[in-house]
């Protein structure tokens, strides 16, 4: 188990970056608490995986050291990195037993037979796999490959993060639910640190502790699923996390005071910038929006009925904002109006919250 | 499922009918109107059932041959299968060389078999050679034309020159088969350079294997040009295999009854060891 620092990291795929979308990961300076589970969330593209492989050793950054436990391994091979991963298509040595499998990684490394044998048994048992333990490998469906990838991986006692890249792909949708809880529940109970690679957010939010958002190389959050929610600090979060995503509106500052359209927005925001920056806005979840006559004037485009909520798509002088109601909530058929949490109410310049 | 018989259907696999009847079918039957009469020309024919066919197999002619295809075949697979495996797990498996690899490794299957017995034939000749001189050169007593071992070595030579890169090139494509994932998880696991090998490589490799050594065993149970160019069966009959016996028989000795019934032997065994083999691999992957 270990602390893993992420000493200002920067990668690049090319022999000679110098432009900066050049840089498939920008800049990285984290560190990152040993036993914790991280999620790694972002689209396709976003540099997670390369992040991924640097900490697994199949990458050497361009710059920037990888720490775990403040040892330097940014050299070190992943063989001697004492890493488990399970990837997005299942890996298992075809020919093989379950048991065989397991004791693979072990048998490497020279490990004693009866040492072998209560610890597969012990970790079989731990991921529900001890009755097909002297079944082919290669007959198992993808779920039970993956508990194997995984197992190789919990076996060995020297393990200092388990990594996961996108391991729920080739999964049935009705498994992945379990499979994720499985995922969890291990973690509590081993408490070796985990890092999850998706561009899932549900699977981040269920599965992680804390949640790191990538964008276009850049980590742009890390938080809490609540923290990602509540208080975004990138436009970015706000879009990607949340079904639908945040309501972002163009913002001017006359007097001192945020404006939307002439209207007057009530912010959290504590220090407004003096004049108005460029790209300014001002944003805030389809979940703190409220229909109330104090407010400002709407039109109400569209009602969806999704169960247990209902999604309004309103806009006011062209600018499309989205609400969402709980369930049996009242919409007005008159004049409606509408006014915004000023708790989760936030400005962002340049795609950034403002402080 | 209820289907209903539509004979008009049938119209539709004449013409695939016509095409094996005349390709495979009638030219078979002739060869077994051969195997079990005797001709003296001029189409007149005797019956004489089994004979021809417990001749064959009694004969010690047939037995010898035989022999000498089995050790030749066997030698064949031996060294071209771990050979041509070894190849493809040294070659690069990206960047600009994949494709020069590739096209030198294709270049000896494009020569005409003949060619090669003719190429092969000149270059090991004792006296004016390349070869040949530099073996003789190195203080070896060395002519094919003579030496049985001389004659077998050289057979053997221009066999697994001119065939092994069909083992390379279906290694190769099982091996650029086998995704990333695979050599990763493998590293983490500790695995060293064997274990990579044994139980990765070799189990995704499996099914091309199964077909190079089914078509390289066909292949060089069939052998006939290359050898009836380089040798011509000698010196003596110290490399006639099956087909150059067959040959002999047929068309050296016209004695067609036996060759004909000799023929069917031969293809029944080619046939009966392809299926056994098949089986086997393919019970192998079931389990």
């Amino acid at each position: 188990m270990a602390k893993i620092t992420l000493d200002r990291i920067k990668h690049s795929y090319l022999a000679k970056p110098d432009d900066p979308d050049d840089w498939a990961l920008k800049e990285v300076d984290e560190v990152w608490e040993d036993g914790t589970a991280y999620a790694l969330l972002g689209p396709s593209g976003c540099g997670k995986t390369t992040l991924l492989n640097i900490i697994s050793g199949l990458i050497t950054p361009t710059h920037g050291r990888v720490l775990f436990n403040n040892d330097d391994v940014t050299n070190t091979p992943t063989t001697e990195r004492h890493i488990a991963q399970v990837f997005q298509f299942p890996v298992v040595y075809d020919t093989m037993t379950v048991q065989e499998n397991l004791a693979f990684p072990l048998r490497n490394r020279g490990v004693d037979k009866d040492k072998i044998k209560t610890r597969v048994h012990e970790i079989a048992k731990m991921l529900d796999l001890s009755e097909m333990l002297s079944r082919r490998a290669s007959g198992l469906t993808a779920d039970g490959k993956q508990k194997i990838s995984l197992a190789r991986g919990l076996v060995r006692d020297d393990v200092n993060v388990i990594m996961f890249d996108e391991p729920l792909t080739v999964i049935d949708p009705h498994l992945k639910w379990l499979l994720r809880s499985k995922l969890k529940e291990l973690h509590q109970s081993v408490g070796v640190t985990m890092i999850y690679v998706t561009h899932d957010q549900t699977e981040a939010l269920t599965f992680a502790d804390r949640v790191v958002v990538l964008h276009e190389g850049t980590v742009v959050q890390i938080g809490t699923p609540v923290e990602l929610f509540e208080e975004p600090q990138h436009t970015f979060v706000g879009h990607f996390i949340g079904s639908p995503g945040m309501n972002f509106l163009p913002c001017d500052i006359i007097d001192g005071v945020a404006s939307f359209a002439g209207n007057t927005i009530e912010t959290a925001t504590q220090q407004l910038p003096e004049v108005r920056p460029e790209s300014l806005e001002v944003g805030v979840r389809p979940e703190f929006i409220h229909f109330d006559q104090k407010g400002f004037p709407v039109k109400i485009d569209k009602v969806d009925d999704l169960g247990r909520y209902q999604l309004v798509q309103t806009q006011h002088q062209g600018h499309s904002i989205k609400i969402v109601l709980n369930e049996g909530e009242e919409i007005p058929s008159e004049n409606p109006c509408i006014v915004f949490d000023p708790k989760y109410t936030r400005l962002y310049a340049d795609g950034w919250v403002i402080n | 499922m209820n289907k209903t018989p539509n004979p008009k259907a049938w119209l539709f696999v004449i013409p695939v009918v016509v095409l094996v009847a005349f390709n495979a079918l009638i030219p078979l039957m002739t060869v077994v109107n051969y195997s079990v009469q005797e001709t003296f020309g001029d189409n007149v024919f005797f019956w004489e059932g089994m004979k021809w066919f417990e001749e064959v197999l009694r004969s010690e002619r047939f037995h010898e041959s035989f022999l000498r295809q089995i050790a030749f075949t066997g030698m064949i697979l031996v060294i071209e299968i771990p050979l041509g495996i070894a190849i493809a797990l040294a070659m690069p498996r990206k960047g600009p060389w994949v494709s020069v690899c590739l096209v030198l490794m294709a270049l000896p299957l494009l020569i005409p078999w003949n060619v090669v017995g003719a190429m092969w034939n000149i270059f090991a000749l004792p006296d004016i050679g390349l070869l040949g001189r530099m073996i003789n050169g190195l203080g070896i007593d060395y002519n094919f034309t003579q030496q049985p071992v001389s004659a077998w070595s050289t057979t053997v030579l221009m066999d697994v020159w001119h065939w092994t890169s069909l083992v390379v090139l279906l290694s190769y494509a099982g091996l650029s088969a086998i995704p990333d994932a695979y050599y990763q998880a493998a590293k983490i696991d500790g695995a060293n350079a064997w274990a990579v090998f044994r139980f990765i490589q070799l189990p995704k490799m499996k099914r091309v294997l199964t077909i190079a050594i089914l078509l390289r065993f066909m292949d060089s149970f069939m052998i006939y040009t290359e050898p009836f160019v380089l040798t011509g069966g000698g010196p003596g009959n110290t490399t006639t295999f099956l087909s150059i016996d067959l040959v002999k028989i047929a068309l050296g000795q016209f004695d067609l009854g036996p060759a004909a019934a000799m023929s069917l032997i031969y293809f029944l065994i080619v046939l009966l060891v392809s299926w056994i083999f098949y089986t086997l691999m393919m019970r192998g992957e079931e389990n």
